[in-house]
């Protein structure tokens, strides 16, 4: 129950590291309703980590409903005819379990990590909420207040949060990504039953949904309980579209201040309006995925040397590149001033290092060095098969295939100098940015 | 439903305890799957070793101990982190100076030899400690009107006032302008120490390489004098509710009373309780009555804590300004009457099933692995203790309920916190 991360170093990886070769394949099936399956083996432990995700998220919310993804996705532990509210929880912590759910910009998905013997039980009660949900009026009241609570802790009480909310609503001009997640508050406070069950009929069916399965289990073992389970669930018919909106061609820099009696610390945050790896052409996104890498990934990159190292203007500075996204996305710069730099001091200064991308931060080093991150994240991120569920399951749900996530180190490795100061010269630059200052009022 | 024998009698996994030549002994799981090993380690003594008036001094030695090493500045040491992907980082906490290590095996002999400079020969140059100080007080000013930093700090203030464990183990930004090398290296010595480090190795390494590895990093480290002592203590200031003013909309709450110690036999009664009354399921009782029931909050919990010279329960919420009495009485409510009535016999089972099921969980990466092991390490717990946990969750009775709720939730006087503007008090 949980809005998903704002941003993410990505791990999309494949199964095993080009140079480390071998290990088991992942195996993938569509079932007669549409239910797309996914089944990825790590044998070290009995246990499984069984996911459903959702083609639809925040980003598919209703004009004027924000944040009824995110409400929905609490909702859906609220019971069916079958299995009372709390029962699943309850058999999933009886059996060991763990669980939980979260909603994204352009996914929704839920999640049980259970001994292996358990995974049947899961699936029976994931597949009965995936169509039987049962929404009585008295437990809608209390969850939505359960929401606000979650956006006051959230937003309400971070200036932080609120100027990022503030970036993002100014970034995309028509886009949804504009949109937070959990909702505005004024539409969260109207949301009601009739909204979250209409919301439900149109996005909740096989054809829209991924299983993962990532554990102790064959395949085979899968397909059977997927077809006594989700196979009896009735298909919808067809995939329920989703309208997005494409943004205009940004043409204005724009600069934008929370400024709030409880900041003590400035900050400084950019934004750029970017290709995500759905929407770029020529394989733009793997060099934005580098260049965050080498400009921005930690005190080794050429933000955090010319900026803390080298000039002293900062404490913090660096970048990240949100890829992850259906329709054009996120480009971060970010930079805390040292005691007595003033963010317009700073943002010259930022500036003026981003300008010297091409020439100076690019050398053979920095990026082979990067390169070596990013292809070791792969690596790392097969220790985990939780971690190895979200990265098949959400690349899946915002339209990737299998297959690019597993070239995607080989991709890395193919981007080269030239590749990194062209995308720094066409994405970098003022009308695709907003400046977002975090201060005190001033006295 | 009850767990199986299987779960029970069995490890959820297999560790062996490895013993350098040279005597440094680590607790090791081999796993060949990945291509990885993971390390954590842990010294005793942590920011309870800060010099009195300057708290920060341990934390800021943690944050000082990769910037810089041999014959590496800082760039230089950090650059050669990068190239090879290896991870290495440092924290303290209240008792412990505590790292971990990631490496792909292929670069296990470059991180190993790292991890050895870091520990043994960081060079505290002062470049690097005036940044890593503005870097600390940049956060700590990030920090200083989150409404729930804010409660926590004054709960320790409160709780543990007058001991080390009530100053801020980051420091405030006063103690951290006035920290000086000389402190730096006074603590290094006095507690990066090869008598009082415990560790833990997994993956893609053999006990024989391990060995070798283990002597290079952790056997020349010198053994050094005793720690100052930290004085035994209990939670203070419990019946008292202090608010911390804040015009936030809404107050976050921390709440704490009586605990007990991990190496207290009475421990797993007391855990299978806390569990009952506030632990991380949604199952809990205080998420059913604050959150489900009522809608007063999103996140709502118990957990026991502990340290080498104390123990507490500690609780944590966050509500609507218009609603924060009525949070509170609902949680005083609940722990009385499970004090009271004690949980139903299937609860108590359903509990125990729970937390014996989902050991295995905590087993699945091998970085958690080496997290868990080294603190069981650490806590003197054994290393046959993750074959016998399930069988101590097993055997709790409703007696042994009893008398945990005795001693934790005792007489139901808490210390509360609140950080910002509650209106119905």
């Amino acid at each position: 129950m949980d809005t998903g991360p704002k941003h993410h170093l990505r791990t999309d990886a494949p199964l095993y590291g080009r140079t480390e070769g071998g290990g088991p394949e992942l195996s993938s099936f569509t079932l007669d309703n549409g239910l797309d399956v996914v089944v990825i083996p790590d044998r070290r432990v009995p246990v499984v980590t069984h996911m459903v995700w959702y083609r639809n998220g925040s980003a598919d919310d209703p004009l004027g409903q924000s944040g009824i993804a995110h409400f929905l996705e609490h909702l859906m532990f609220k019971g069916t005819d079958k299995h009372p509210a709390g029962e699943f929880s309850k058999v999933v912590s009886n059996l060991g379990g763990q669980e939980n759910a979260f909603t994204s910009f352009d996914y929704t998905a839920y999640f049980q990590r259970v001994a292996r013997e358990h995974l049947e039980t899961m699936m029976e009660f994931e597949s009965d909420r995936m169509t039987n949900l049962l929404l009585e009026e008295s437990v809608v009241a209390p969850e939505r207040d359960v929401v606000l609570e979650e956006r006051r802790m959230r937003v309400e009480t971070d200036p932080s949060s609120q100027l990022s909310e503030a970036m993002a609503a100014s970034l995309f001009v028509h886009h949804p990504y504009g949109i937070p997640i959990i909702g505005w508050m004024h539409e969260i406070e109207t949301l009601n039953r009739q909204n979250a069950l209409d919301y439900y009929k149109r996005f909740y069916t096989p054809e829209n949904a991924i299983l993962v399965v990532a554990g102790d289990v064959e395949a085979d073992t899968v397909r059977r309980l997927a077809d006594k389970t989700y196979g009896r669930v009735a298909a919808g018919g067809a995939r329920p579209v989703r309208f997005r909106p494409r943004e205009p061609e940004p043409v204005a820099a724009r600069h934008i201040t929370v400024a709030d009696p409880k900041v003590e610390q400035p900050t400084m945050q950019r934004l750029y309006l970017v290709p995500s790896c759905r929407t770029a052409k020529d394989r733009d996104c793997y060099a934005l995925e580098l260049l965050a890498e080498v400009i921005g990934g930690g005190p080794t990159s050429y933000l955090y040397r010319k900026l803390v190292l080298e000039r002293g203007l900062a404490v913090n500075a660096g970048a990240w590149y949100m890829s992850s996204a259906m329709e054009d996305t996120r480009f971060s710069v970010y930079a805390v001033p040292a005691q007595g730099v003033s963010l317009e001091a700073l943002e010259e200064a930022v500036d003026e290092v981003l300008r010297t991308i091409p020439a100076e931060a690019l050398d053979s080093d920095a990026i082979e060095r990067a390169k070596t991150r990013l292809v070791a994240e792969t690596i790392y991120s097969t220790d985990s098969q939780s971690s190895l569920a979200r990265i098949y399951g959400s690349a899946l749900a915002i339209g990737e295939t299998i297959e690019d996530v597993r070239r995607w180190p080989t991709e890395i490795e193919a981007v080269f100098k030239d590749d990194l100061a062209s995308a720094a010269e066409r994405y970098l630059i003022p009308r695709r940015s907003v400046t977002g200052y975090l201060k005190k009022p001033a006295a | 439903m009850t767990a199986s024998v299987d779960t029970l009698s069995h490890s959820p996994t297999t560790v062996k305890s490895v013993v350098s030549a040279a005597g440094v002994e680590a607790w090791h799981v081999e796993s060949d799957v990945v291509p990885l090993i993971a390390v954590a380690f842990t010294f005793e003594g942590g920011s309870a070793q800060d010099p009195a008036g300057k708290p920060g001094v341990a934390q800021m030695l943690a944050r000082l101990l990769d910037e810089g090493a041999g014959e590496y500045n800082s760039d230089a040491f950090q650059e050669r982190l990068a190239a090879r992907a290896i991870e290495i980082s440092f924290n303290a906490g209240n008792d412990a100076v505590g790292g971990s290590l990631k490496t792909l095996v292929k670069h296990a002999d470059e991180a190993f030899e790292l991890l050895r400079l870091a520990l043994a020969e960081p060079r505290f140059d002062q470049d690097a400690i005036e940044r890593v100080r503005a870097q600390t007080i940049a956060g700590l000013r990030y920090q200083q009107n989150d409404p729930g930093v804010m409660a926590t700090r004054r709960f320790f203030e409160e709780g543990f006032a007058g001991h080390p464990y009530g100053n801020p183990t980051s420091g405030t930004i006063e103690s951290v302008e006035a920290i000086t090398r000389d402190d730096l290296m006074a603590m290094h010595r006095a507690l990066v120490s090869r008598s009082r480090v415990r560790i833990a190795v997994v993956g893609a390494i053999n006990g024989d390489r391990l060995s070798l590895l283990l002597d290079r990093v952790f056997g020349d480290l010198p053994e050094s004098g005793p720690l100052a002592p930290v004085e035994t203590t209990v939670l203070q200031g419990r019946g008292s509710r202090v608010i911390v003013d804040l015009d936030v909309p809404q107050s976050v709450i921390r709440f704490g009373t009586n605990g007990v110690a991990w190496r207290d036999p009475g421990f797993v009664p007391a855990y299978v309780l806390n569990h009952i009354l506030g632990g991380g399921a949604f199952t809990s009782r205080l998420f059913q009555e604050v959150r489900e029931k009522r809608g007063l909050a999103y996140s709502v919990g118990t957990s026991l804590v502990s340290y080498r010279a104390a123990a507490m329960t500690w609780g944590y919420t966050a509500t609507k300004n218009e609603r924060v009495g009525e949070a509170l009485q609902v949680i005083s409510e609940e722990m009385e009457r499970l004090k009271a009535d004690g949980p139903s016999d299937a609860e108590l089972q359903s509990a125990k099933d729970y937390l014996i099921g989902s050991y295995a969980l905590g087993f699945d990466t091998s970085t958690k692995i080496a997290h868990t092991l080294v603190q069981i390490a650490f806590e003197g717990l054994g290393i046959d203790y993750i074959g016998r946990r399930n069988g101590l969750v097993a055997a709790v009775t409703q007696e042994d309920i009893r008398v945990a709720a005795q001693r934790t939730i005792g007489d139901g006087q808490l210390l509360t916190v609140i950080a910002g503007r509650p209106t119905d008090l």
